[in-house]
């Protein structure tokens, strides 16, 4: 789970889930603490089901929140 | 009056050529071969007290075991650097310089020098680890090769100021140094410099070179997320507030385990931040915007995960050097291994 795509990819990183930001990569602190949790819980989902996921190459998951 | 020992293998030791190669590692009083080009080119100040000689299929196919027996004959021998080759192209030599250079390296603290040619197997496998000067394509550079080696040897042990593997000519080893530039020009004039040579299509050397891209192997999906062990691992210094493993800010060199076994979340005041890459106010506050404990939980409740490993891992990924990240990296993996753990969530800030 990363900020910087990029950096991630030429890391070497084959599944990759974006994250909001590097200080605080799953929860606004100036948004409510239900919705960083909204934010955290989908964006770690996404990283779970991402790793029962087949990929043949790298890949970065989409996020809707 | 400084001590040098040199190894070499089997055809430069004047044992033989390849029917030779099975050679068993020796040690002999004084120089043979290459020792006596390493000798004259090292001066009176250092002396070559030792040869050792391995073949280099030996060294190949026992290496645990060759590389033993020298670290024996090494033990009750006062010296204050290592010589390896020159072993050029040489494949096997090559790596046979590595192994015994990186291990003479650990066990004695001492400088260790070699070279290679950059086509050389043993360049990749040990560059991190011990200099390795960049050397001709054959025998017919050894003078070449011993002196480069030599002089950096005698500057290494006479304490000059040495300068960037690049221009003392080896292989660079990942490591990052902070230096005063003798004419000091500033970083905004260096980068304006270097735009303005752009533009006119001349040549100009970036001082941060992106390390070309690391393909890594594709893990295999886990086949059923609920029955699944699953780890978080971090680059962003979560720890303790104490940081009991004193994992440095930036530069690390260190990572540390943290046992979460009997915790819902990971709370402000007990855990916190120790990164000196970003502003920790927010992290500091809420440690599970870096490492999603409280989330895990939920799942784990859920049932859509087995279960959360009992501990998660921290280091600190500013300033880090790919080598040392690479090393922590499958440190870490050695430990989840053992734990049986199925599948990691890695956070990076």
């Amino acid at each position: 789970m990363a900020n910087l795509i990029p950096v991630a990819k030429s890391v070497g990183s084959n599944k990759i889930v974006p994250t909001i930001s590097i200080p605080y990569p799953l929860g606004d602190p100036n948004t409510p603490k239900e919705e960083q949790w909204k934010l955290r819980y989908h964006r770690v989902g996404v990283a779970l089901e991402a790793l029962t996921a087949d990929v043949k190459e790298q890949t970065v998951f989409s996020v809707k929140i | 009056m400084k001590k040098a020992i040199l190894y070499i293998n089997q055809f430069f030791g004047q044992i033989g050529g390849e029917e030779k190669a099975d050679f068993p590692p020796e040690i002999r009083e004084g120089l043979v071969g290459p020792a006596m080009e390493l000798q004259k080119q090292l001066g009176d100040d250092i002396k070559v007290t030792h040869t050792i000689i391995c073949g280099d299929n030996f060294m190949g196919s026992n290496t645990e075991e060759a590389v033993e027996r020298i670290l024996g004959f090494l033990e009750d021998k006062e010296f204050d650097i290592f010589f390896a080759g020159p072993a050029f192209r040489a494949g096997r030599y090559g790596s046979a310089c590595g192994h015994i250079g990186k291990a003479v390296k650990e066990k004695f603290n001492v400088p260790v020098i070699t070279s290679m040619n950059e086509e050389n197997p043993g360049v990749e496998m040990f560059r991190e680890h011990i200099y390795i000067f960049k050397g001709g394509a054959s025998a017919a550079a050894m003078r070449k090769d011993i002196k480069k080696m030599a002089d950096f040897g005698r500057r290494l042990l006479n304490g000059a100021e040495l300068l960037s593997a690049d221009e003392e000519g080896y292989f660079g080893r990942g490591i990052r140094r902070q230096v005063w530039l003798k004419e000091p020009v500033t970083a905004a004039d260096r980068v304006i410099d270097m735009l303005l040579k752009k533009i006119h299509g001349e040549p100009f050397q970036t001082e941060l070179p992106i390390p070309e891209l690391d393909k890594v192997p594709i893990a295999e999906p886990i086949k059923d997320l609920s029955k699944a062990k699953i780890a978080m691992v971090t680059s962003g210094g979560i720890v303790p507030v104490d940081n009991p493993d004193r994992i440095q800010s930036a530069s690390a060199t260190r990572w540390g385990k943290y046992d979460v076994s009997n915790l819902e979340r990971l709370e402000a005041g007990v855990f916190k931040t120790i990164h000196a890459g970003f502003d920790p106010a927010a992290a500091n506050d809420d440690p599970n915007v870096i490492v999603p404990l409280d989330v895990m939980r939920a799942f784990e409740k859920e049932g859509k995960i087995g279960k959360v490993h009992d501990y998660f891992y921290s280091t600190v990924g500013t300033g880090t050097t790919q080598g040392e990240a690479a090393r922590m990296g499958k440190e870490i993996v050695e430990d989840l291994k053992a734990a049986g753990v199925d599948g990691v969530i890695l956070t990076s800030t």
